[in-house]
């Protein structure tokens, strides 16, 4: 068998599929990210916090309500929509006519409130949350051991990724959207309601991240700070895309993953900035990001 | 004005007609306030510290304490920043607890150029007390060289004789591999590999996989914290354990413990210095703990509170809050308090007490949320922690 830099084959195999894992994660986020940006303008800092929180009502709902995890993974969106939806009306709300800028220091702010009064009832050290009965074990691939959960994470998030792009691409209602982030008081004229589609955008976009966070919530430590430490590096992920870009933001979601993943194998010291550095480079050689219509 | 002078007069009159001269102390507790070892220090050691001050009854002994406490965020340049603060404007006598070995070592270089006293409970790196140790440390509660003399050497003379560290990528991960690869190598032991992860992680299943394809028989986590919960979290899920390897947790707390249940922690074996349950005077303090927190103490928090009492008692042998006198006097004193017991402080400033082998009871065992441990075995404080003519202190070895 051939040999990669001493790195065997089934090792390497191995790692490309859990960069893969990873980059769904990435995916999920950032384009929820990517969605409330293209469609409304705002730097959406407050994602961290949303994802965090779906991990945390998946916690709650079986924790005071004994409701287990598959209605969990509708319901924690709904739920963490909803309170987006309402932050969106009274605060976000006032803020479109206003400066990028002022949006981001809004969510910014919100993002440390949330945090922190999530931090100040349930502590730092994490909760625990089962994965689900349905899914424990997992298959022996040959090359590695791939636990069920994390196949599902991957088939969960390829649907959720392309049912979304699928609906603001292709269908009437994306249509709509879309042109209401173009010129809203024509839209507006033709009898659309545009701030109450602005105001349910926002809330798919929360509610993608608060997906993405009961997704986490069998696998990483379901804890206030678990989405302060992921949403800088989604944000990377965002610009490297391209702002805004849908299709951008899945797939280079799933891409830095890889490499991410590959960087653990080959400098694991250099894992934690290897985004970072690529970013630095893509905004060099192509400011408006990979996938992003230049300005 | 009026009122102020009136004041002032009434604290003169007060201090004439005490029996002795008051002497004012002021502590501050410096650690984690926020992130990810809030729980097993932050607000709790300053509770611990306050419960010290009250059980000693400093103010009837003439000696007038004043906890103040700030946030280092984990991060050296924050923390040093603080304490320079402290020492030079705030008049803080000792600096208490502490947690992330960074910061500490960087703590205890601000302490020594102030000639103050730093009484540490919450890092973990034995080189407080060995290459940069200074005259001013106290390592209270444990050291990387202890945990490896408890964990280290049970797992490896139990027959796990190969081994693969994940290591957290700063001071305390390589301290702790330094010093857990010495003791497995002497138990005769051999360690095939290693892999340094970033500070703090999320996603562990690439370095577990690399640690899975070493073959060896322990996978060593020299990490903490959260870090620690997601690795056995997932090395779980990746069936590692199923597989036939051993998880060693290196540095587990209570409250670590706590967040992976005992149903994913069960049979892991960790090494403590204190356990809530452990006697009628631990059970008795952390009763009295967990009314003020919503949880029992963990071993950084039972530190501060020994440490503190420690302290009070040579402030009150010496009579005043001279730095050098009070440190002399807490090297010269044994060691005595309901939650560590009898022991004594080496010249290195290297607390020496019993430290204690445990291992996470099953769901079945466990009668409450907070029962979680059994105790293995007890590691006599000369056995745990590293002689002091192997640790390279200077100033303690020059005489």
């Amino acid at each position: 068998m051939f040999e990669l830099l001493g790195i065997p084959p089934q090792v390497l195999l191995g790692q490309l599929l859990i960069g893969l894992i990873n980059g769904s994660f990435y995916a999920v986020l950032s384009l929820g990210l990517a969605v409330i940006f293209g469609l409304l303008n705002i730097i959406n800092f407050a994602h961290g916090a949303q994802y965090m929180m779906g991990a945390f009502v998946a916690w709650m709902l079986l924790s005071y309500g004994g409701i287990g995890y598959w209605p969990a993974l509708f319901l924690a969106p709904v739920i963490v929509g909803v309170i987006g939806i309402a932050l969106e009306r009274v605060l976000i709300a006032r803020l479109y006519k206003l400066d990028h800028l002022y949006g981001l220091l809004l969510t910014f702010g919100l993002a440390l409130i949330i945090q922190g009064l999530f931090r100040n009832y349930y502590g730092v050290s994490g909760l625990p949350y089962q994965i689900p009965s349905a899914l424990q074990g997992g298959q022996n691939l040959g090359f590695m051991f791939l636990p069920n959960y994390r196949g599902w994470v991957i088939v969960a998030s390829v649907i959720v990724c392309f049912g979304t792009w699928f609906m603001i691409e292709k269908t009437r209602l994306g249509a709509n959207l879309r042109a209401a982030t173009e010129n809203p008081e024509l839209v507006g004229a033709f009898g659309v309601n545009v701030p109450r589609m602005i105001t349910l955008t926002y809330g798919f976009g929360v509610a993608l991240a608060a997906f993405a966070g009961v997704l986490a919530a069998p696998i990483y430590s379901v804890n206030p700070n678990m989405g302060a430490d992921l949403i800088i590096v989604v944000f990377a992920v965002v610009v490297i895309g391209g702002m805004g870009s849908i299709m951008g933001s899945i797939l280079t979601g799933f891409g830095l993953g890889v490499i991410e993943g590959l960087t653990r194998v080959f400098y694991p010291e250099g894992s934690a900035v290897v985004i970072f550095v690529i970013m630095a480079i893509v905004l060099m050689i192509k400011p408006e990001g990979l996938f992003g219509k230049s300005a | 004005m009026i009122k102020r002078i009136a004041l002032s007069t009434a604290a003169v009159s007060a201090l004439v007609a005490g029996p002795a001269l008051a002497t004012d102390i002021t502590l501050g507790v410096l650690n984690d306030q926020s992130g990810v070892y809030a729980d097993l220090s932050g607000q709790g050691s300053v509770v611990a510290a306050q419960m010290a001050v009250a059980d000693f009854d400093a103010a009837g002994k003439g000696i007038n304490v004043n906890i103040i406490s700030a946030d280092h965020q984990n991060k050296p340049d924050i923390a040093s920043n603080i304490a320079r603060q402290w020492y030079d404007q705030d008049g803080v006598d000792a600096i208490l607890d502490v947690p992330t070995s960074s910061t500490a070592l960087a703590v205890a270089d601000v302490t020594a150029e102030f000639g103050k006293v730093f009484i540490n409970s919450g890092a973990a790196t034995s080189d407080l007390t060995r290459a940069n140790c200074q005259p001013t440390t106290i390592h209270w509660t444990y050291d990387t060289a202890a945990l490896a003399n408890g964990t280290g050497k049970a797992v490896t003379e139990a027959g796990g004789d190969t081994w693969f560290f994940l290591t957290a990528d700063y001071a305390f991960g390589h301290a702790l591999e330094r010093d857990t690869t010495a003791v497995v190598e002497a138990s005769g032991g051999e360690v095939l590999g290693s892999v340094a992860h970033p500070f703090p992680g999320t996603d562990f299943s690439s370095f577990l996989l690399q640690a899975q394809a070493s073959g060896a028989k322990v996978i060593g986590l020299a990490n903490a914290g959260a870090d620690t919960v997601n690795s056995i979290k997932q090395a779980s899920e990746f069936g590692i354990v199923q597989g036939g390897q051993k998880l060693a947790g290196l540095l587990l707390f209570i409250n670590n413990v706590h967040s992976l249940g005992a149903q994913t922690a069960q049979g892991l074996q960790m090494t403590t210095a204190f356990y809530w349950d452990m006697n009628d005077d631990t059970r008795a303090f952390s009763e009295r703990f967990k009314e003020e927190m919503g949880s029992p103490p963990s071993m950084v928090q039972a530190g501060v509170y020994a440490g503190t009492l420690h302290y009070l008692k040579a402030v009150e042998a010496v009579g005043s809050d001279d730095a050098e006198a009070i440190v002399a006097t807490m090297k010269e004193m044994k060691t005595d308090d309901p939650l560590f017991g009898e022991g004594y402080i080496r010249k290195d400033g290297r607390v020496i007490h019993d430290m204690y082998l445990m291992e996470v009871k099953s769901p079945e065992e466990s009668t409450g949320e907070w029962d979680l441990l059994k105790e293995v075995a007890t590691i006599s404080g000369e056995d745990a922690f590293l002689p002091m003519e192997d640790g390279g202190c200077a100033f303690a070895l020059a005489d």
